[in-house]
């Protein structure tokens, strides 16, 4: 622990990053209370306010109907960290489940299963995104699904690596020789072993699927207005660049910013739990 | 006669995350022009980053905080700078490690290893003249088929040979000292034996001083002309090798020469218990050349 | 080198294994949706008859494996059916819009390794002092947002309040040029024309460096770990002990093994670009095969999302041989094996 604090104070970056992070987390938590206009995250119109730049009474001035802007960003970074958790919460046990199985039964099993995986790898992230909500309605709850069906076999191929060098460790053969059963040795034992990799994977994976996210409600795929989410907030606001700089800018940043906090504290955590890159 | 090598009172310590750690706590050490002199001692005795503060390389770590006097052929070492004391690597003073194989870049042949190192003492060899040279010193090392080998890459060659090649790369520029981390340690008994047998005669006919690092009591027999045993950064004991070999006065190199096992092997002394003793101050046994 | 064709071989074998699983995978998505794909295509004028009609044309009253077979039968013709979208076959859409992607893809994909392969060298050169840790936080700055948000970035920067760049589109409308390869670059060349040329690198420049940003960070942040782990490693200390030059290690004995590892990763971030293409053509109005992607998929034009998606798996698996055959023939290991890589 103290080892713990002594990295993060000797890597001044993690620590911004935790502070962002925290930022992020405090303000998506208490958003009804910290927004100035909490009625503005649906759909509300004040046309007397309408496309305001920033000022003293909107700090990120106004969107097209009225909407405060700073106010909808921190209920997007709401429905951006739900996604995000309950993603992960499914995709990572399951990943790890199948990896762990994969990586110390090995044998035609684990090849079938890490082929299955491969396939999955095999096509870029986001375009495997964009394909599943294609063919799905473009909601939140979708969203989740395709994000949790696409980010699982990471955990998966991740775990398998860890599970195969460990299978041959001397604690797995000790185990094995005392009679313990698979599902013992693969949770018990192994898994320990493998949980720096994937707390750090999770941090870190908590900014790329902000970014998976944000990019598919962009493309107009993903959670649908009136909901407020950064994505397409930006893609709202691009048709009226240059001179309504605010509805771009400011979500853009939001997403930058949170997504580089989470990439911070992902390599301090790294750091601490030294996990090889 | 000035020695090659005259080390008096080097103190190293490392400096990290807030506090400081002394690894050398004033060594001092010499060694005359043809001399093999070995520096005896267990892991993290101090030995592996003595050799690495006469060669340099330890100055580039910026936690290291080095005193003292490295005289080199009567120059200060301390006092050049980094680029004037990497223009004697390689020429003047070089090194060989412990394991052959992976001290040599995977991705190149050994032919072209060679000609970069030749040509650090001359920029204008041409290729042709570097094989050659490559070939004669490859002879000089008994290794038989010497087209072969330089056309080869590491992977491909033994331990053995591989530890061959770098023995004659880091006498092709005919330095003055030869630095020998644990040599041959990663390969196996036999091979070690023919490699020191090598190195000895090479050494005589090169006239090529050697510092000799080393946790294994045989070789230094085998192979040294003095002794310096090493104890927690500090020289504990010194002298011609029958002398220390036959009759070992401080408690430390006694606990050393117990802890070798009786069979014959690389025999890593590993000194099971600590003792007061081994702090005693140092015993020299004269005999400088 | 037999070592490589064997390895060639395998690689394509292992491709087309996956192949198919991505065109089952493909598959299972568009039989998942609800609703009567005949109806869709046909629209809600359509009589009972003729929604029959086309369904058994369609194969969709037989079993999955059945339509399954057919399907695969059709793309090994070259036939992916006709896009609601455009009402062509989706063949043609294709190899109108792909080149438009490629050339940007492949532009991103040289600024990419261009700018930053030395970067990450430099920072593990001078590695924990401020080069290093400079690099490393922007490095890892363009990681963290998407493509939309640096292209909405430069533009606003270089095409709006510094009129630099030109907006949208691929080149200036008024430049009249017969498409060949479909490579805008290419073709301008063909046709001898050098003012539109230079036009079509002019407007290539924002979106390809928007596109490339992250790539940038990211192969930057991976030069510079392979090479850190290649420094530590007991030949850079031996060429140390020769006193070779810092700059001289660098570049020659640090480089070559520390970018076999590189090489995958950088394979899949030039791959991930593709995803990325989406949203910087989306942003730049690029008509290219992405922003072509996501319009039919907001129409639900399953031909048309079918043959994309197979399209641009096609390419990732490609680029991945490519990057494979690369690294063999990097790595002497390889060369001189019967073996596969280590």
């Amino acid at each position: 622990m103290i080892r713990a604090l002594r990295i993060l104070a000797a890597n001044p970056m993690s620590l911004i990053g935790l502070l962002l992070v925290s930022i992020i987390i405090l303000a998506a938590t208490f958003a009804p209370l910290l927004a100035p206009y909490p009625t503005h995250n649906g759909a509300i119109v004040d046309f007397a306010y309408a496309n305001k730049a920033p000022n003293a009474r909107n700090w990120m001035g106004t969107d097209l109907v009225g909407r405060d802007i700073f106010s909808r960003i921190l209920y997007a970074f709401r429905i951006s960290l739900t996604l995000g958790v309950v993603v992960l919460a499914i995709a990572a046990p399951v990943g790890t489940a199948i990896g762990l199985l994969a990586g110390y039964v090995g044998g035609w099993v684990g090849a079938v299963l890490m082929r299955i995986v491969d396939v999955f790898l095999s096509i870029p992230p986001l375009v495997l995104a964009i394909a599943m909500m294609g063919v799905l309605e473009p909601t939140l709850t979708n969203a989740m699904l395709a994000v949790t069906v696409m980010w699982w076999p990471w955990y998966a191929r991740l775990v398998y690596s860890i599970a195969r060098a460990e299978r041959e460790e001397g604690y797995v053969l000790a185990a094995e020789v005392m009679g313990a059963g698979t599902p013992h040795i693969a949770f018990r034992e192994i898994l320990p072993n493998c949980l720096p990799a994937i707390v750090t994977k999770m941090t870190l994976d908590m900014g790329f699927v902000i970014i998976i996210a944000s990019s598919l409600s962009f493309l107009g795929l993903g959670v649908q207005p009136p909901t407020p989410d950064l994505g397409s907030m930006v893609a709202e606001g691009a048709r009226y660049l240059p001179d309504s700089w605010w509805l771009t800018v400011f979500p853009g940043l939001a997403i930058l910013v949170a997504v580089f906090g989470f990439n911070l504290l992902g390599d301090g955590l790294r750091e601490i739990l030294e996990v090889d890159e | 006669m000035t020695p090659i090598l005259d080390i008096q009172n080097l103190k190293l310590s490392f400096k990290s995350m807030g506090h400081k750690v002394d690894v050398l706590h004033g060594i001092d050490l010499f060694i005359n022009a043809g001399e093999k002199v070995a520096l005896v001692g267990e892991s993290g005795s101090g030995k592996s980053v003595t050799a690495r503060i006469v060669l340099g390389l330890l100055q580039e770590i910026r936690s290291a905080k080095i005193s003292g006097d490295v005289s080199f052929n009567g120059t200060d070492t301390t006092s050049l700078s980094r680029k004037q004391h990497a223009a004697l690597r390689g020429i003047e003073m070089s090194m060989i490690f412990q394991d052959p194989t992976s001290s040599l870049n995977p991705v190149f042949t050994i032919g072209h290893q060679f000609t970069e190192v030749l040509r650090r003492s001359n920029k204008n060899l041409s290729q042709a003249q570097c094989d050659q040279r490559a070939t004669q010193l490859l002879n000089d090392v008994s290794i038989p088929d010497p087209q072969r080998v330089l056309s080869a890459y590491p992977f491909q060659l033994s331990g053995g040979m591989n530890q061959r090649v770098m023995i004659a790369m880091a006498l092709s520029n005919q330095p003055s000292l030869l630095l020998a981390d644990e040599p041959g340690t990663a390969l196996d008994v036999s091979v070690q034996a023919q490699t020191l047998t090598l190195m000895r005669e090479l050494v005589a006919d090169y006239g090529t001083a050697v510092l000799l690092i080393s946790h294994n009591l045989g070789v230094v027999r085998e192979f040294a002309d003095r002794v310096y045993v090493i104890y927690q950064g500090r020289i504990v004991e010194d002298g011609p090798t029958a002398a220390i070999f036959a009759n070992p006065l401080h408690a430390y190199t006694q606990a050393l020469m117990d802890a070798v096992p009786r069979i014959v092997g690389s025999g890593l002394p590993e000194v099971p218990e600590v003792s007061d003793a081994f702090l005693a101050p140092r015993i020299s046994h004269g005999g400088a050349g | 080198m037999p070592a490589v064709i064997h390895l060639l071989l395998r690689r394509l074998g292992i491709s087309f294994v996956v192949l198919i699983g991505v065109s089952m995978l493909i598959f299972a998505i568009a039989r998942v949706i609800p609703g009567d794909p005949a109806r869709i295509a046909l629209g809600p004028n359509a009589t009972t008859e003729q929604i029959a009609k086309l369904r058994t044309a369609m194969h969709l009253d037989e079993s999955l494996p059945v339509q399954y077979g057919h399907f695969i039968a059709d793309v090994s013709r070259g036939d992916l059916g006709i896009s609601l979208y455009t009402n062509r076959p989706v063949t043609k859409d294709i190899a109108q819009f792909l080149p438009a992607t490629l050339e940007l893809v492949l532009l991103a994909g040289l600024i990419m390794i261009a700018v930053g392969l030395p970067l990450g060298m430099l920072a593990a050169r001078y590695r924990e002092r401020w080069p290093d840790h400079l690099i490393r936080v922007l490095a890892l700055l363009t990681v963290s947002a998407p493509g939309f948000v640096w292209a909405v970035i430069l533009m606003l920067l270089f095409a709006f309040y510094l009129p630099l760049f030109p907006i949208a589109g691929r080149i200036t409308d008024s430049f009249e040029i017969t498409r060949v390869t479909g490579f805008l670059t290419v073709d301008t060349l063909l046709a001898g024309n050098l003012e539109a040329f230079v036009d079509v690198i002019h407007h290539l420049i924002l979106p390809a460096i928007a596109l490339s940003l992250s790539g940038i960070g990211q192969a930057a942040r991976l030069t510079r770990a392979n090479m850190v782990e290649t420094y530590k490693k007991p030949y850079i200390e031996m060429a140390q002990a020769y006193g070779f030059f810092p700059s001289k290690i660098a570049r020659s004995y640090a480089f070559k093994p520390s970018l076999i590892p590189s090489l995958t990763i950088i394979g899949l971030d030039f791959a991930a670009m593709l995803g990325n293409a989406f949203l910087v053509e989306a942003v730049f109005a690029w008509p290219g095969l992405s922003r072509y992607g996501v319009a039919v998929i907001l129409r639900k034009d399953l031909n048309a999302i079918m043959g994309t998606v197979l399209i641009i798996a096609i390419t990732f698996l490609i680029v991945n041989i490519i990057v494979d055959m690369m690294i063999a023939f990097l790595n002497p290991r390889i060369r001189h094996s019967a073996r596969g890589s280590a």
